[in-house]
């Protein structure tokens, strides 16, 4: 038997692997076609889009369900992997702090767009 | 007929005489079939006898000649000294485990953490001779045969940039058999691997860098074994939450 009968704690990482997966589907599909489209083809003119269809697309729910999915999921995808990495580069220093600090900006911004898409 | 020589370089370290490991450099003769082990052994039998270094099999099954070949965690058989004629060869030992001796690496971490998950076969119903053996359908078999086919070389742990920050980190071979026996049709131990597998040194320390796959001199994929524990840990999460295992 070993040595030493460790006892092990649970980790609270399911739920932000959850959503750090969801964040990576997402931002694998539709991040990239939503800075072509939003940031390159639209300021260049070569795509039009008006305000009242934007609008029109954020005023039902099948387009807030959307437009909350690819703003959130991508955000706690880039907040978990900032979090994890400061480990990597070896900057340890206070991670409950930090922990508080990437998730709760991910929340922040969930709560935020989920308000700002309610709110339309 | 002059011999082809080809330099190689070596780790040494013996700790009753050196305050830090130092590379030393050998000349060898060189010949296309010479492994890193064949040129080490010229260099005990022929230069300087004192050299240590860990060997047994010379055929990738015991898993005890594992070393830094030019930085990359290799098997010293199973690496040849016609590939690296080009770039020179240096070996040193395994890295993020101790330097025990000169190539002898300081395993006894890796070797607890897998005595940790309980890598056997565990019977929760005794089952007698009479009844005959277990059935196994190539399906079932398909589901852990590759993790079975781990040889315990460490090469994994040396790639491992997670073990290395943190040993704490159970690491892949260990995570690796503690999946396979999971993922196994016989066995009946997963409760008492499960705790392992949910805590943060277990598949949570894994960030999927999966250098640890890309050196396996096995084709195993401890890489895949850890990100499917993540996911029988995640449902296990939600389970917990629905339904209490045990108390604990």
């Amino acid at each position: 038997m070993s040595k030493h009968s460790k006892q092990y704690q649970r980790a609270d990482e399911p739920i932000f692997w959850g959503l750090f997966g969801a964040g990576g589907v997402v931002a694998a599909f539709a991040t990239p076609a939503l800075i072509l489209i939003t940031g390159l083809l639209v300021p260049l003119g070569v795509l039009q889009l008006d305000y009242a269809s934007v609008n029109a697309f954020a005023s039902n729910w099948f387009g807030k369900l959307i437009l909350i999915a690819v703003i959130a999921f991508p955000m706690w995808h880039a907040c978990h992997r900032i979090y994890h990495a400061m480990h990597d580069l070896k900057v340890d220093v206070a991670r409950g702090f930090f922990k508080v600090f990437w998730y709760g900006m991910a929340f922040v911004v969930t709560i935020a767009a989920g308000a700002y898409l309610i709110a339309i | 007929m002059s011999q082809a020589m080809m330099r190689v370089t070596v780790q040494r370290y013996r700790p009753e005489q050196d305050d830090a490991p130092f590379m030393q450099e050998f000349e060898v003769p060189y010949a296309d079939d010479m492994s890193v082990i064949d040129a080490l052994h010229y260099i005990k039998d022929n230069l300087d006898g004192t050299l240590s270094y860990r060997w047994s099999c010379r055929m990738a099954i015991c898993g005890s000649c594992g070393y830094m070949v030019n930085g990359v965690p290799k098997l010293g058989c199973k690496t040849f000294l016609r590939d690296y004629l080009n770039t020179g060869l240096t070996v040193e030992s395994l890295a993020n485990f101790p330097i025990e001796r000169d190539l002898v690496s300081d395993i006894g971490d890796f070797v607890e953490k897998l005595e940790e998950v309980k890598p056997y076969i565990i019977r929760q119903d005794a089952v007698s001779v009479q009844d005959g053996e277990h059935l196994q359908t190539p399906a079932q078999l398909t589901r852990y045969r590759q993790y079975s086919l781990c040889i315990n070389c460490g090469l994994c742990y040396a790639a491992c940039p997670q073990y290395g920050l943190n040993n704490e980190f159970m690491g892949p071979a260990a995570l690796t058999l503690l999946h396979r026996y999971n993922q196994d049709s016989r066995d009946q131990g997963r409760d008492e691997r499960i705790d392992i597998v949910n805590a943060e040194e277990g598949v949570w320390g894994c960030t999927f860098v999966g250098y640890c796959s890309e050196v396996c001199p096995k084709g195993v994929d401890p890489a895949a074994a850890i990100q499917q524990g993540k996911v029988e840990s995640s449902k296990d999460f939600v389970m917990s939450k629905l339904r209490p295992r045990r108390s604990s």
